[in-house]
Formats: structure tokens, C-alpha cells, sequence
């Protein structure tokens, strides 16, 4: 399946296949191109390679076969020194934040700038406190990471992710364990950044009703295939069973309640079918 | 049945050495990696100050007590021929060939080992490693090469502080509540113990110590399963695995380098 958005591309992905093994196939056949400066979200079901695409267009997998470009480098053959230099244009948001929790909040943020920059300790305070402002966290800035909430941990690690204004954020299960609260500041702070930034992300999730409400498309997989796709109103709109039954949270249909089992009565030793 | 026994035979065996292979290639990348911690030396400073300093309790106040232990020991079985002046020498040669660099070895590998497997396992398993990587840093060359080179520069200094502490003990023990002549305790010791042969072989053990037991702690903790029960599994295994390349390792160093003086 081909996206249907037209601006530039800045990340593609060509007749995509990944295995951990030959038995294990994990993705397939997998065509999309997300444009510079979108929000775009994948969902789909637990264990349909969501956060598996996810990594491959950050470079911690390599793809079986096909191809992954960002910003016209193929990621397939890259050297590790290439992928870094790439990398240092990328942010990433991990499910539950993965802060170092050996550093403050302001280490933290200050982690990526203190590594790749020769900024001076006064330029990287102000760009600290400015991260952590936008957030809404400065007044964090000398808590340690086990002094914080769930939520307030995901904001600090997404100003982390931003530090050096990447021109491509990841957020791999974003909303993931939150309060509504929590849930509606992150979904507002992942559009405003992407906007203010210019950043190009990606966001994969589950969470329907946020997501309805503040990317530019989506695409759902399902068993490791993109199996529609579209803009939050086309989705909301969309008589495909499988976006019905997932947009409505159904229990049953194209994904299935029950996993595939023997017959019931056989496993029982009953001998009829029922 | 027989293929089966075969299979639970030589799966072990097959996994054995996929991680002496693994753990070679790992020892090769962290030599590789290892400019941070040389060019940033506060990284390794700080892992010093963990795996040693926090450890020094520890070794001092247990190299006190074994030299307690040998100096009545061996008071007890030199009196037996006549020659308890002798206890300087004995302890001074079993502390600085043996004792010294086997037991702070041990030691080292159950209070500091266990805690850099466990903060390395830990920092995998919340996926800090990853979003290092993420962040263009390496975490071998960030974290895993400032812990190793930590330990490394702790043993020596922890094996020769476990020593002092015990000859310390030892001349508590016999020149002080025992009564062995104090001149005859130093001066027999200076006298006896050399400083190649038994110093410097003493050092090489303890710096050979601390690379396999600092290797085992990171690769331990590199490689947990990302899971509670991985973790405590792989804190484990750094304890026990290096108890026994402690033991293994000293009976072969032994075996080189004592063969009695021409």
C-alpha cells in the first residue's frame, strides 16, 4: 500500500521485510514515505512490528531485504560511524522514558549537548532550562529521576530527545501507563514540538483517541503488513473492518478474540465439535 | 533416548563456548572503546571511586581479621619447632603471594562486581542503553569501559591494602598480645621477602584478577536478559564465574611463577 501525502520526503521504506529468523517473518512488504514536517502515527495491535519499524527506521535493526531511507541515506548498508553521525540528528522517545538514573533531570537533558557539543557550561544551562521550560518542568531541573512521576518522567525524557532540535523524533509508545492528565499534556507537547521544531515525527501507539486528535495520518499494521492507512477524519470515516474494529475497541473481527487452538471439545476429550 | 542425552550433554558445552567467544569479542570492543576513558579520565575516576573507595571498608577491616587468624595459626604451629620469630616471614609470604590478592579478589568480585552487573543489567533492562545509542554514544566505550577500567586500577590497590591491613593484624596478634620479639618479626620479613618475586608476582596476580573479575562483572551485565529474574541470574553468575576464574586463574599463575628461586 502507498501513502497518499505529497510534501518531501524524509524517511521512505521500499518493499521492507524483516525476520528474526526464517520462521519468525515480522514485517513484510512494507511501503510507506512520511514526509518532512508531518506527524504521522502507526498503530496497530500488540505484536503487529509497530515498535519493530520503529526501530529499523532509527537503525537499531537492519532490514532482511528491501530498503529504509532517511533524508535520501539509506540506512540498509550505513556504516555504525555513518548511523551516529545520522543519530545526532534523530530524538527518540522511549515507552517509559529510559532516563539515567544516576543524573538529575537537568543532567539529563544536558546528557546529549555535554556529548556532541563544545558549548560552553553557561550556553548549555540556558538551553536546559529552556528545554525543560517548554515541558513545563524547570522547576525539576535538580530533581532525580526516581522523584518523579510517570508522566513528568516522559516530559523530561522528551526534552532530552530534543536537545539538539533533531529533524526526526521517534516516540515509541508515548501515552503507555498515563493519567488522562498526563495522557492530554504529552499528546499536546509531541504536536507543539514537532510544529515548533519543523521536526518530522513518528509516533507509535495504541491510543486511538489521542492519536485521532494530533497527527497528519496514520498507517495500521496488522500481522506485519500496512493494511490501511489514512488521515484522522478518513480513519474516522473508514468502513474497513479493520479500522472499524479497531477505532470502536471491538473485542472480535478481522483481529481475532481467540487465538488459533484445536477445537474446544477435542482439547476437552469430549469427541463432538461444538 | 541416547540423541537426547547427547543433546542435554552438549547443549551446555555449545553454550559454554558461545560466550567465551562472545565474552572475547566483548573484552576486544571495550579495548577499542576505551578513549573516553582515557581522554575523559573523570569518567573512570568516578567508577574508581565506586568500585574502590566504597570497597575499601570492606577489604581493610577483612584483611585485619585474616591477619588476626594467620598470626595465631601460624604462632601456633611455628612454637611447635622453635621458631614463632619466623611469623613475620610466614604471614608477610602468604599475605603477599596468596591471601592478599586471592581474598581481596573474592572479596572485590561480591561487593563491587555485583554492583556494576547490577547497574549495567538495570540500565538495560529500563532501555538506558538503548537511548544512549539512540543518542549517537556509545554505551560500550560511556559506561562499559569506565566500570572495567575502574576495577581493573582498584584491584591492585585493594589487594595491596588487604595485605598491609592483614601483616597489621598479624603483628597485633603476635607482638603485641603473643609477645613475639618485634625486631625478629620486621626484620626477619625485610629480609626474607622479595621484592620481585614475590611483590611484583603478587601485583601481576591482583592486576589479573581485576581484568577477569572486571570483564565478567561487565559482560555479565551487558548480556542480562532484560527481565527481574535475567538480572538476578546474571548477578549471580558474576559472583560465582569469577570465584572460579579467581581460583583457576591463581593456581595457574602459581604454577609459572613459583617454581622456587635458582
Amino acid at each position: 500500500m502507498e501513502t497518499t501525502l505529497s510534501a518531501e520526503p524524509l524517511v521512505e521504506m521500499r518493499d521492507l521485510a524483516f525476520a528474526y529468523d526464517r520462521k519468525r517473518p515480522i514485517l513484510s512488504g512494507i511501503n510507506l514515505t512520511i514526509p518532512k514536517g508531518k506527524l504521522v502515527a502507526i498503530m496497530g495491535g500488540s505484536g503487529s512490528g509497530k515498535t519493530t519499524l520503529l526501530r529499523l527506521i532509527g537503525g537499531q535493526l537492519r532490514a532482511t531485504s528491501g530498503e529504509v531511507k532517511v533524508a535520501g541515506n539509506s540506512l540498509t548498508t550505513m556504516s555504525r560511524a555513518d548511523l551516529y553521525k545520522m543519530r545526532r540528528s534523530m530524538g527518540m522517545l522511549f515507552q517509559f522514558g529510559a532516563l539515567f538514573t544516576d543524573l538529575t533531570v537537568f543532567e539529563n537533558v544536558a546528557f546529549p549537548m555535554r556529548e556532541h557539543t563544545d558549548l560552553p557550561e553557561s550556553a548549555i544551562r540556558d538551553l536546559v532550562l529552556l528545554k525543560l521550560n517548554a515541558v513545563g518542568l524547570r522547576g525539576a531541573a535538580n530533581l532525580m529521576p526516581s522523584e518523579l512521576s510517570g508522566g513528568m518522567a516522559r516530559r523530561v525524557a522528551l526534552a532530552r530527545a530534543v536537545a539538539l532540535d533533531p529533524m526526526l523524533m521517534m516516540y515509541d509508545e508515548p501515552f503507555t501507563g498515563l493519567d488522562p492528565i498526563s495522557l492530554g499534556v504529552i499528546g499536546s507537547l509531541i504536536r507543539s514540538l514537532t510544529d515548533a521544531l519543523g521536526a518530522t515525527s513518528i509516533m507509535v501507539t495504541h491510543d486511538i483517541v489521542e492519536s485521532l486528535q494530533i497527527v497528519d495520518h496514520i498507517y495500521f499494521l496488522s500481522e506485519g503488513k500496512i493494511v490501511a492507512e489514512g488521515s484522522p477524519d478518513e480513519i474516522r470515516a473508514s468502513a474497513d473492518p479493520f479500522v472499524h474494529q479497531f477505532v470502536h475497541a471491538q473485542a472480535d473481527g478481522p483481529v481475532r478474540f481467540h487465538m488459533k487452538a484445536k477445537p474446544f471439545a477435542e482439547e476437552l476429550g469430549l469427541g463432538v465439535s461444538i | 533416548m541416547l540423541a537426547r542425552f547427547f543433546r542435554k550433554l552438549g547443549a551446555p558445552v555449545v553454550t559454554f563456548i558461545w560466550r567465551l567467544g562472545f565474552a572475547a569479542r566483548f573484552l576486544s570492543a571495550i579495548l577499542m572503546n576505551s578513549g573516553a576513558s582515557l581522554f575523559r579520565f573523570q569518567l573512570t575516576m568516578r567508577e574508581l571511586y565506586f568500585s574502590g573507595v566504597l570497597s575499601l571498608l570492606i577489604i581493610m577491616v577483612s584483611g585485619f581479621f585474616v591477619g588476626l587468624v594467620l598470626g595465631l595459626q601460624g604462632y601456633e604451629t611455628l612454637q611447635r619447632y622453635g621458631s614463632s620469630e619466623a611469623l613475620g616471614i610466614l604471614v608477610a609470604l602468604t599475605l603477599t603471594r596468596e591471601l592478599g590478592p586471592v581474598v581481596a579478589a573474592l572479596l572485590f568480585a561480591s561487593r563491587a562486581g555485583s554492583a556494576v552487573t547490577a547497574e549495567i543489567g538495570l540500565m538495560k533492562t529500563t532501555e538506558q542503553l538503548k537511548a544512549m545509542d539512540m543518542m549517537a554514544v556509545n554505551p560500550i566505550a560511556r559506561v562499559v569501559a569506565p566500570r572495567f577500567w575502574g576495577g581493573v586500577l582498584s584491584m591492585p590497590l585493594l589487594a595491596g591494602l588487604f595485605t598491609a591491613m592483614g601483616i597489621l593484624g598479624a603483628w597485633v596478634i603476635g607482638v603485641k598480645i603473643i609477645g613475639v620479639d618485634d625486631g625478629a618479626f620486621w626484620s626477619q620479613m625485610q629480609a626474607a621477602v622479595d621484592f620481585r618475586y614475590d611483590l611484583v608476582n603478587g601485583f601481576i596476580k591482583s592486576v589479573v584478577f581485576g581484568v577477569a573479575v572486571s570483564l565478567i562483572a561487565v559482560f555479565e551485565g551487558y548480556d542480562t536478559e532484560p527481565t527481574a529474574e535475567g538480572l538476578s541470574r546474571a548477578i549471580t553468575r558474576t559472583v560465582v564465574v569469577s570465584a572460579l576464574a579467581i581460583l583457576a586463574l591463581d593456581f595457574v599463575l602459581t604454577s609459572f611463577m613459583f617454581r622456587g628461586k635458582a
